[in-house]
């Protein structure tokens, strides 16, 4: 029934989206593969190759492609991808938040962005790499977001922001494969790329650095200013809030008695403010911008898991939607470190109930 | 309908070029440089091509030297320039902001190596001025490089003026011909042309080859160093089979210049008037004093890569710019150079056409970019916001 349907598959130049294109090739798809072109990463020619959307990548995402016999474009996203993800990555880091941008890029560009693009030029779908699973669900009459079967590899936390209408588009053909398995089948079809490595950190900051990119980009210089503990006494000088996130030990420049972590960051008194690991612990928070998948907007209290970082084991949660449309999870046992700009995703098992965007920790 | 309008990005062999190329393959496999017979054979083959080019630009065949293509031609005519310059203490040369990325790059790198590059303005209708560039001249300039015919827009510049204020200074002018050679009458002598690019795959020719025209009298920089083949400035055994097939498509393409130009300006002007109708377009480049096969329009509110792949599916090979620069994606920095904003830029469309082309083609090209782009407005949010005036349209 699927024959013949066409589909626009995200290709980074990786070993996931190539196998993703391989995999819907043999199910008969008419596929096309694309390489969003994000932004200009040549600049740093050191970082350019372990990152997306480089020379390089293009070219393995070209060869897979030519490979398998599918046309293969590049379309250029940059001044979105600027807008969409950029721009908010910043705004979020100068604000106190601790933002994610791979979630707004999903959302802005694979599946805003690219979705437009590819229903413009005739596709009926658009297909990722992402370990996740879309199942229409005859009941309910909804398209269920559930997690891939790899629990080690499953991205479905990254896709929380994703409506019905984009999930009645959309692909995943890696769901219900592990990582393994996937680098098998690249290594099967003798694809350039199947050793590379896994991407790691923000494609658009390889080095890690983030507070540099922050000043590249704006050309601003963020003011130092002090570290302090829950009383008010000064404990050192910090180099601008935008380098530190909730948490964090590490890099912080100073020899104390017993080990500090970044507790809060007070955006109007420039001041980060440290303190001991339990005081990291909340058992609640407060989430806006939901997005509710597994159902509408529900009207009583939930039992759920939730997620309040990419790299965590979900924990169990009560969650309910307040009057003003913002959900409050409250946590069976206290989470560390949630933090504000960072997304929760409430899950019922392998279902991805809906999500949103941290705005407090705490009630 | 299958329809190739791709001409300026390259063009399809001419059969006269593919068998000069198949036949020398064949029976003239000889090294030019080497003594025996069928050295001599290969070097008598090179010869008469070298002549046969410099024939049709009334050059010296001394004055030919063969090349990897245009990007190598322009590379050299421009770092022989500044390697002049720089024994004379000569360190400012003149171009234009719409170059070929050879002539742009080049130009860059010898600006960071301590020259003064001018880049004069080229309007909005892509045409500079002799007038400019002698404004532009100083003691200290050295060199005067100026595209013949812009391979976006199709524009071509009044060259032989340019070349008669060089003339006029003691510059040096050099002018990358890619687009023009065998598609509009080029005469070094009467156009006071110093040096001279082309590139065989824009006339029907293979594509990696080309040539570098030097007037006697300009010492030419090696840019390749190795053996003594042309003349000592430019090393590797010669492409042969290339060069032959190129001098015999420039030679076709210069003995039938003026028909050819004649028909397809009658079918470039048809597709000029059936485009100008689709409101809020603008043909980009001066209406009149452009190459007979090249027409570049704007269309507001679209995306030019979604146009692209919509007229590939009906059939149309077309470009939004130049395939040199399509790797990078940016809006062209042709169209930019013309002062077109950033958004417009984008929803650009490169048609070159040829004489094998026809009048029903045309009409077909006409019919499809209309509603295509129609089709693309429907669903483009920035149509929505210009046409409900949220944004303000830029052509009428």
């Amino acid at each position: 029934m699927e024959k013949n349907k066409k589909v626009l598959i995200a290709m980074s130049g990786g070993v996931d989206s190539s196998v993703a294109a391989a995999l819907l090739k043999s199910e008969g798809y008419e596929c096309a593969g694309v390489t969003m072109k994000l932004y200009e990463n040549e600049v740093n020619d050191t970082a350019a190759a372990k990152t997306c959307c480089s020379a390089d990548d293009v070219y393995d995402a070209r060869s897979v492609a030519a490979s398998l016999g599918i046309p293969y474009y590049v379309f250029n996203f940059k001044d979105d991808f600027s807008k969409q993800v950029i721009d908010r990555f910043v705004y979020a880091y100068e604000n106190g938040m601790t933002p994610n941008p791979c979630i707004d890029c999903n959302r802005y560009m694979k599946f805003e962005k690219l979705h437009l693009k590819a229903k413009t030029l005739g596709y009926d779908y658009v297909a990722t790499g992402h370990y996740a699973r879309v199942e229409y669900d005859e009941k309910s009459g909804r398209y269920f977001l559930k997690k891939g079967l790899d629990t080690n590899k499953d991205q479905s936390y990254v896709l929380y922001s994703m409506t019905q209408e984009q999930l009645a588009h959309t692909r995943f053909p890696l769901g219900g494969y592990t990582k393994d398995k996937i680098r098998q089948i690249a290594y099967e079809y003798g694809f350039v790329n199947a050793k590379k490595r896994d991407s790691q950190d923000i494609c658009f900051v390889p080095d890690g650095d983030y507070a540099g990119f922050i000043k590249r980009y704006t050309g601003k210089e963020y003011e130092n200013g002090n570290f302090i503990n829950r009383n008010g006494d000064i404990l050192g000088n910090h180099k601008g809030i935008i380098y530190y996130t909730i948490g964090q030990r590490k890099g912080l420049g100073l020899s104390l008695k017993e080990p500090a972590y970044v507790c809060e960051k007070r955006l109007a008194s420039n001041e980060v403010v440290l303190g001991k690991n339990e005081e990291l612990f909340t058992d609640a928070l407060i989430a806006k911008d939901f997005n509710w998948i597994a159902y509408e907007s529900p009207e009583k209290e939930i039992k759920v898991t939730a997620k309040t970082r990419y790299s965590q084991t979900e924990k169990p949660a009560h969650a309910k939607v307040r009057g003003d449309g913002s959900v409050e999870v409250i946590f069976d046992e206290p989470v560390r470190a949630v933090t504000k700009g960072q997304a929760v995703v409430l899950y019922d098992g392998d279902l991805v109930v809906g999500g949103g965007r941290i705005v407090r920790a705490g009630l | 309908m299958k329809i190739y309008a791709d001409n300026a990005a390259t063009t399809r062999m001419s059969k006269t070029a593919r068998d000069a190329m198949v036949k020398c393959m064949d029976e003239y496999y000889g090294n030019p440089s080497s003594l025996y017979t069928i050295g001599q054979l290969a070097a008598s083959k090179l010869l008469e091509a070298r002549e046969t080019v410099a024939g049709c630009i009334n050059a010296d065949p001394k004055e030919i030297y063969f090349t990897s293509g245009g990007s190598e031609a322009d590379n050299q005519a421009i770092i022989s320039a500044a390697e002049f310059g720089r024994k004379k203490n000569k360190l400012h040369i003149i171009s234009t902001a719409f170059e070929h990325h050879a002539v742009l790059h080049t130009l860059m790198k010898l600006e960071r190596a301590g020259f003064e590059v001018t880049y004069l303005d080229v309007h909005e209708n892509g045409v500079v001025t002799a007038d400019e560039v002698e404004a532009a001249i100083r003691e200290d300039t050295v060199l005067v490089t100026i595209m013949y015919a812009n391979n976006e827009i199709g524009t071509i510049q009044p060259v032989k003026e340019i070349g008669a204020v060089c003339k006029k200074h003691g510059v040096w002018f050099h002018t990358d011909a890619v687009q023009a050679a065998g598609h509009v009458d080029i005469d070094v002598v009467e156009q006071n042309i110093d040096m001279l690019s082309i590139s065989a795959h824009k006339f029907h020719g293979p594509k990696g080859t080309g040539a570098l025209y030097a007037r006697t009298g300009i010492p030419l920089t090696n840019i390749i160093e190795g053996g003594a083949q042309e003349k000592g400035k430019r090393a590797g055994t010669e492409n042969l089979p290339a060069i032959v097939s190129m001098a015999a498509a420039l030679k076709e393409a210069c003995d039938g210049i003026v028909p050819a130009a004649e028909k397809v300006t009658v079918l470039r002007d048809r597709l000029i008037r059936g485009l100008k109708k689709i409101p809020h377009s603008k043909l980009n480049g001066d209406a009149d004093k452009r190459l007979p096969g090249t027409v570049n329009f704007c269309f507001e509110g679209i995306e030019g890569e979604s146009l692209l792949l919509l007229l590939d599916a009906r059939g149309i090979s077309a470009s939004s710019g130049s395939a040199c620069t399509s790797g990078s994606l940016d809006p062209s920095h042709v169209l930019l150079a013309l002062g077109l904003p950033h958004e417009v830029a984008h929803g650009s469309l490169r048609l070159s056409i040829d004489e094998s082309n026809t009048e029903e083609e045309m009409d077909y090209i006409i019919s499809s970019v209309s509603d295509v782009v129609e089709y693309l407005r429907d669903m483009s949010p920035v149509w929505e916001d210009l046409s409900t005036g949220k944004k303000q349209f830029y052509f009428e």
